[in-house]
Order: structure tokens, then C-alpha cells, then sequence
């Protein structure tokens, strides 16, 4: 039984299925602000809108990378853990000055992305088991780093990082979209953005073709460690404060969820760097909406949860079909 | 003898495939009985309707006289039918013990598992078949032979009256196939009825009284397996007329255009993996296209993976125009000029989901970019030219290869290799699963790439494809060079007789 005559399937049979599954997070998120700018007082303020966009900068940056892991059929567990060990390094190396502090932390990032990228493409360890090594580890080692306790931030550049702002726009929020901008055009323009999408699609495919696999996923998983990293330095900046044990935890539930609910098939071979912008700004817009008309954050939660599951629901037939 | 298990006109379909019609199979007592056909031909279908994975459309089952219809492989097994599939279908964490076992364990007075006799039953059943073993030791510790005896083991000795073997002896040593051949005379004499399904010659005519032999779904042969002369065997199989094998000019393929005295460009010699292959040699001069013969499993797929470099060689060597080529790296194989059209176009070949432009550029993607960046400009005029040249039937570059027929997918995929100037095209398969008409397609420009001086591969399970197709036929049976036919012994007649050689 091998002469297989399965037909291409049809795509254009759940057309409006598929406009929602590419465009649903655009669209929701234009009913929400609407919603927002008629019902919402001092919504469309400047003020505002720079508190949402720098409370979600974390997270978008975290999915940034978990976007292109995903794209590769994987996923990054790690995330959480890697922004509190750039977290614990900050302010061990302060005292040389900002420039190699942060060169520390972004290091330290991209060691554990490396870490990842080892178990995953060398050893052959599924994603989810192997970032959740470090999941565990990382956070540890964050403690054991920073002597398990919360420590201040005093330093200029940092704090400025944290609270400056730059043409009317946070630099919180100026770096989240350099980052995106960035990662979209890596994704769209570059050898390499081609090939983890290829790999994310058909590894084996990818193989016969030529493609360096390995080194694919390696890049992928290490780009993810460093973006993570750069989320803690964000967040501690912001929080003027390194606190090992807090920073970035769930986040990588937060970036997973952007990343799914803006489009990206969870089975790889496609990735959707601006549908996951939208799917952070999404989930922020919700929490926001919710808490200014006096709801608890835990309902914004079951939103939340709601939409993920319509989400995935929409990416089902997509997943299902090909292979 | 009497009748264990009967198939009368047996039917069973599949949406755009008529996977088994009018299938008549009698096993009988203390009888082997084998079932032989090529790719494709419903063994494995026949065996699940057998084993009561699949209902069948049509037809009947008698079992011991009675007719049955089995509701799934439990009723089938309940009812004295064991099956020993190809892949080992055992518990591979738990123990060589608890696998014979399994299902039927010994229990103490109070009801809890009795470890001792049942390791003391699984030594004694085991070491009955001359087979050593810690029986507590996990399943997956042993090799694959140990496993397979075990999985064989367990089906002889579960009171069966039928015994399926799908392709028993294919992960075993030389050695492990007598001890396997010695469990199956004891089943023999038992009074059980075997089902041996293979597709190694010497196999089927030593242990083997019955045969039968299906193609596309139909019975074509049955009868004693020492009344079936081993070369009507394989022409039975491949559907050839031994009277009247003659050259037909089905196929799209011209004649020769080897250029005598060039040197050749692909050089492979010494092909040697494990289980697999075996000093296979294979060398090919620029212009001419050189087919792999052989049946099912002989080894012809492994061959084209070795030389691309896509299944790592235990010994051997590669060599384009006179280069050695590191092993074990589809890239480094890419770059001496080695390309491979994969036999599975679905799941080893297309990206469905990706434009055709994107499956087309992407293996020669490093060489379309500057500093990282892919250049659109390139991409198109390489896209353009191919898409033209290879009649490649789409919407626009832009459109999903998922939407595109077989045999478009398998031209993108040509122009895929194409796009890389390849000194060396492997072909396994080129033909299989498109129309009629792509078919031809394919096949004249194969023919045209040879013509360009490319030196060609070519693997089909299509006689005439091989035959008329190829300058030069390497025949390989089990992983080994049988023979090379060349010039005017390229024929059918000639191909048949070396598949079904003694050795």
C-alpha cells in the first residue's frame, strides 16, 4: 500500500478561517482600542499608551525569540530563567561600568542559548525537555549568582535606560522595535531566517537539501538566550532593582502565548514576527482593559486563556493537514 | 493438510486506490507459506485484513472451518493469529522476560506477579531456540536480532495456529536468520501454519512450501514454491512475460549517449553500511545514466543516499572527477556537484507550506545571497529560467508547492538539484506517483540532462524505466553488487536472470 493519491487539500475551503487565523489579532486588537477610546477614560493619552508599551516590552522582546524557535518546531522553556541570570550579572559587574555589564549579561545569555541549541541540534534532546533543564538550572544559578537576594540599581546609565526617553518614545520601548524590526528582517531577508523556516517545515527535507540543520537550530536557540537576556536587562532597568528570584517568571508562557496567538503554527515552518508584536500588544491591551474598569487581573487571566484556545483552534486544520 | 486460515476473494479499497481485489490465500497446518510481491503489490495490506487491523470490502475469512470477521488485531489474536511485524512491536524499557510474557504473566497464590518463574519459563523458552540471554535485562539493551528473535519467540509460543513473519530477517545476522529458521521448522512441525513474507530469494526456496505472489493488489501467482523456477519468480513479480520479454518503447528514453572513453565522474567504491550495504560499486562517466536494479530491499535507495552523503558510510569511498569527497555530509556532497532526488517526494523533498520560488532556491540559497541577505533579483531569474525550462506548471512563483500536482512538486524538485549545476544527479524514483503525461516529461528530460553530459543515477521499481533508460544496469541483491550489464546486455532478459541468480 504505498501509492499514496492524496490531494494537495484544498486551502481556500475555510476562508474566513484563515483570514481570522493570519488577521484575527489585528482585528481584535482594532475592536479593543476602539472599544478603549470610546469607553475608556484617559485612554488615549500619551501617558497611557507609554506605561502599556513599556510594560509589554519584556515580554515582546522574549517573544521575538521564541517566535523563531518555534519556527523551528521547538520551543524555548528557558526563557524566564536566562532573563533572571542576566539579571544576577548586572550588578555583579556595575562597578566596571555599564558597557561591560551588559556585554556580561548579554554573554551569559547567549552561553545558555548555546546550551539549549546543544542539547537540541548535537544531542538530539527534544526542545521542551532540554529548555527545561534550564528552566530549572537557570533560575538557580540566578540565585546562587546574585547570593539569593534583591539588589538595587544605582547606576546612571541603567536607571536612564529604564526611565529616559528618547524623541517622546521610552528607550524601553525604542529597543523592543529596533529588536523586531530586526528579527523581521532576519526572518525575511536572510539566508538564514530562510533556512530555520525551511528546517522548521521539513527537517528532513532540509537535510537532503544541504542544509546546515544544525547550525540552523544552534543560531536559533542562542539568538533566543540573547533576546531573553537583553528582556532582563530591560526589566531590571526598568525596575531599578535585580531581584534573581521574580524577574521573568512565566514569561516564557507570556512569549509562547504572543507568539501563538499572533499567528505562528506551534508545528513550525512559519514564522510571524509582526503577528507576534500584535500578540504581545493583544494580551497587554486585555490585562489593561480589564484592570481600568476595575476587574481582577485573574480575569484578564481567563480572557486571556480564551483567546489562546481560539487561537490554536483557528492553526488546527493547518497543522493537521499537510503531514 | 488441513485448511488453518482461508481468504476467499478478498477486496479491500482505499479513497483512489484499490488496494486488494479478489485475494484468494489458504494457509494450511505445518505448512510455510510464502508471500512474495514488490512495492506496493498489498502484502502488507493482505496482512492486516489477515490480522483484523482492516475489515475487508469484499471477500471472506474461514477460520478452522469456520467463517470469521475480526473486530480488531485482539480478535484476531484471541483467535490463534500472531503477527511478528518488520519494526519490532515490543516494549523496548521492560524486560526480555516481561515481553514473552506479556499479557499472559504468571501470578502467585496471592494474585502479584511471579518474577521468579517467569524469568526461569523465559530462559528455558528462550535457550530451547539455542537463544542466551539475561531474560531480566531491558528488551532494548539486546540488538536488533536478539529483539526480533524475541518478538518471533513470543508469536511461537502464545498457542498460536497461524503465524504471520513480515519481513523477519531483515535486521538479523547470517547466523541469527538459522536460529530464526530453526524456531520456524520447530513451528512447522507443530502443525502451525507460517506466513513468511520476504523478499530474499534463497530465503523463500529453503524454507518456504507454498508461494504466492501478488502485484498491484492481485493475486498473480500460487502455487508449490519447488515448482516455481526462481527466474519465473521475479518476472512474476515484476510482471514480465518470460516469453516475450522484448523491448516495448514505453518510456520517453532514447539510447545510449555515453561518451566510451571519458573517465568517469562518479566514482563510488567500497559502499559499506552496516546491515545494509556492502562494497557496493558504483562508477558513472559524464553523459551517461547508470540504473540501480534490484527488488525491494536490495539496497538501491541506500546506495544513492551513501553517495549523497546522506547516510553515514561505515567504509568506502566517493570520488567526483577524481576528488575524494568526505562521507557523511549532504553538503560537502552538494559541493563536489552530488545531488539526490529523494524517493519520498513528501516527506524527504517538498516544503509544502513554502512558495515554489522558495523550494526551488533552497538548497543554492548560500550561493543567491550577498553577505547573508538573499537577493530577490537572483532568486527570480534562476526561479524564471527553471520554471520554463522544466514546464513547471503553476500560478506564479508565489504559489504554496502543497497546491501543485505530483508531478509538478517533482519538477521543483528537479529544478531544485538543477539550480545547484550538479556534475551528478541521483534519481530515486523520478517517476513515481505522477500522471502519464509528467511522467513523459520527466523522463525526456532525464534523458536531455544526460545528453548535457550530467552523469545519472537511476533508480525505479519500473522495469521498462530501468531497462530503457539506463546505458548501464548495477544489480544488487541484498546490499551487494550482483552484477553490472553493459551495452547490449541491458535488456530484460538479462536484468531478470541476474535478479534471480543463485548465490
Amino acid at each position: 500500500m504505498s501509492a499514496t493519491t492524496t490531494a494537495a487539500a484544498p486551502r481556500q475551503t475555510v476562508g474566513t478561517r484563515a483570514f481570522l487565523r493570519d488577521n484575527g489579532v489585528y482585528l481584535a486588537i482594532a475592536v479593543l482600542v476602539a472599544y478603549n477610546l470610546v469607553f475608556t477614560e484617559n485612554f488615549a493619552t500619551v501617558a497611557n499608551l507609554n506605561t502599556q508599551l513599556v510594560q509589554v516590552a519584556p515580554v515582546l522582546i522574549v517573544a521575538l525569540g521564541m517566535a523563531l524557535v518555534i519556527g523551528t518546531e521547538g520551543v524555548d522553556l528557558s526563557v524566564g530563567s536566562v532573563m533572571a541570570v542576566a539579571a544576577a550579572i548586572l550588578p555583579l559587574y556595575l562597578g566596571y561600568g555599564i558597557i561591560p555589564a551588559l556585554g556580561l549579561a548579554l554573554l551569559a545569555g547567549a552561553l545558555c542559548g548555546a546550551l539549549n541549541g546543544t542539547l537540541v541540534a548535537l544531542v538530539g534532546i527534544q526542545p521542551i525537555v532540554a529548555t527545561l533543564a534550564l528552566l530549572v538550572g537557570g533560575r538557580g544559578l540566578a540565585l546562587v549568582l546574585a547570593d539569593g537576594q534583591l539588589k538595587d540599581i544605582r547606576n546612571p546609565e541603567l536607571l536612564d535606560l529604564g526611565s529616559g526617553k528618547l524623541l517622546g518614545l521610552p528607550v524601553i520601548v525604542w529597543i523592543a522595535a529596533v529588536l523586531a524590526a530586526l528579527v523581521w528582517l532576519l526572518v525575511r531577508y536572510t539566508t538564514f531566517g530562510r533556512q530555520l523556516v525551511a528546517v522548521g517545515g521539513n527537517r528532513s527535507a532540509s537535510a537532503l537539501a544541504g542544509l546546515p540543520v544544525r547550525r540552523v537550530l544552534m543560531i536559533t536557540y542562542i539568538i533566543s538566550g540573547v533576546l531573553a537576556a537583553v528582556a532582563g536587562v530591560v526589566a531590571t532597568a526598568r525596575l531599578t532593582a535585580s531581584d534573581p528570584s521574580a524577574i521573568g517568571t512565566l514569561f516564557e508562557l507570556s512569549a509562547i502565548t504572543a507568539v501563538v496567538v499572533g499567528g505562528t503554527p506551534l508545528s513550525g515552518g512559519r514564522v510571524r514576527i509582526l503577528g507576534t508584536v500584535a500578540g504581545a500588544l493583544l494580551m497587554q491591551l486585555i490585562t489593561a482593559t480589564l484592570i481600568k474598569h476595575d476587574l481582577p487581573d485573574s480575569t484578564a487571566q481567563i480572557v486571556q486563556a480564551a483567546i489562546i484556545v481560539l487561537a490554536v483552534y483557528l492553526q488546527r486544520s493547518r497543522s493537521g493537514g499537510d503531514r | 493438510m488441513d485448511s488453518v486460515l482461508v481468504a476467499t476473494a478478498i477486496g479491500k479499497r482505499f479513497p483512489g486506490v484499490i488496494a486488494l481485489s479478489d485475494v484468494d490465500l489458504t494457509l494450511r497446518a505445518g505448512e510455510v507459506h510464502a508471500l512474495v510481491g514488490e512495492n506496493g503489490a498489498g502484502k502488507s495490506t493482505l496482512i492486516k485484513v489477515l490480522t483484523g487491523v482492516y475489515t475487508p470490502d469484499e471477500g471472506t475469512l474461514h477460520h478452522l472451518g469456520r467463517p470469521v470477521r475480526f473486530g480488531g488485531p485482539a480478535e484476531a489474536q484471541a483467535a490463534g493469529i500472531s503477527t511478528v511485524y518488520q519494526e519490532v512491536n515490543l516494549v523496548p524499557m521492560q524486560s526480555v522476560a516481561s515481553n514473552l510474557f506479556l499479557g499472559r504473566e504468571p501470578r502467585t497464590r496471592f494474585g502479584l506477579l511471579d518474577f521468579r518463574a517467569m524469568n526461569e519459563a523465559a530462559t528455558q523458552l528462550l535457550g530451547s531456540y539455542g537463544i542466551r540471554v539475561d531474560v531480566t535485562r531491558p528488551l532494548r539493551t539486546l540488538g536488533m536480532g536478539v529483539q526480533q528473535m524475541v518478538a518471533v519467540a513470543r508469536a511461537a509460543d502464545t498457542r498460536a495456529r497461524v503465524v504471520i513473519l513480515d519481513e523477519p530477517t531483515s535486521s538479523l545476522e547470517p547466523r541469527e536468520v538459522d536460529t530464526l529458521f530453526g524456531i520456524v521448522e520447530r513451528l512447522r512441525a507443530d502443525g502451525v501454519a507460517v506466513l513468511y513474507v520476504s523478499h530474499r530469494l534463497d530465503e523463500l526456496y529453503r524454507i518456504c512450501d507454498q508461494v504466492t505472489v501478488l502485484r498491484d493488489g492481485r493475486v498473480v501467482h500460487s502455487g508449490p514454491m519447488d515448482e516455481l523456477p526462481r527466474l519465473r519468480l521475479v518476472a512474476t513479480m515484476l510482471g514480465r512475460d518470460l516469453e516475450e520479454v522484448r523491448r516495448e518503447g514505453a518510456t520517453k528514453f532514447e539510447g545510449e549517449h555515453a561518451a566510451e572513453e571519458a573517465a568517469p565522474v562518479l566514482a563510488a567504491t567500497g559502499l559499506t553500511v552496516k546491515h545494509r550495504l556492502d562494497s557496493v560499486e558504483v562508477t558513472v562517466r559524464p553523459g551517461e545514466i547508470v540504473g540501480l536494479g534490484g527488488l525491494l530491499g536490495a539496497g538501491r535507495s541506500e546506495t544513492a543516499l551513501a553517495i549523497a552523503g546522506a547516510l553515514p558510510l561505515d567504509d568506502g569511498e566517493v570520488t567526483v572527477a577524481g576528488r575524494s569527497v568526505r562521507g557523511g555530509s549532504v553538503a560537502a556532497a552538494m559541493r563536489a556537484g552530488v545531488v539526490l532526488l529523494p524517493e519520498d517526494r513528501k516527506a524527504d523533498g517538498i516544503l509544502p507550506d513554502l512558495s515554489v520560488r522558495e523550494n526551488i532556491v533552497l538548497a543554492a540559497l548560500p550561493r543567491l545571497s550577498a553577505a547573508g541577505l538573499v537577493s530577490r533579483r537572483r532568486q527570480d531569474s534562476i526561479v524564471e529560467t527553471f520554471m520554463q525550462r522544466l514546464r513547471i506548471k503553476a500560478a506564479s512563483p508565489d504559489q504554496r508547492v502543497g497546491e501543485l500536482s505530483g508531478g509538478n512538486q517533482q519538477k521543483v524538485l528537479l529544478a531544485r538539484l538543477l539550480c545547484m549545476q550538479p556534475k551528478v544527479l541521483l534519481l530515486d524514483e523520478p517517476t513515481r506517483g505522477i500522471d502519464v503525461g509528467a511522467k513523459a516529461e520527466v523522463q525526456a528530460l532525464v534523458d536531455e540532462l544526460a545528453k548535457d553530459g550530467l552523469a545519472v543515477v537511476l533508480i525505479s521499481s519500473e522495469f521498462e524505466e530501468v531497462v530503457e533508460g539506463s546505458d548501464a544496469i548495477v544489480v544488487l541483491r541484498e546490499g551487494r553488487v550482483v552484477t553490472r550489464l553493459e551495452g547490449a546486455d541491458v535488456n530484460e532478459a538479462s536484468l531478470l536472470a541476474a535478479l534471480a541468480e543463485e548465490h
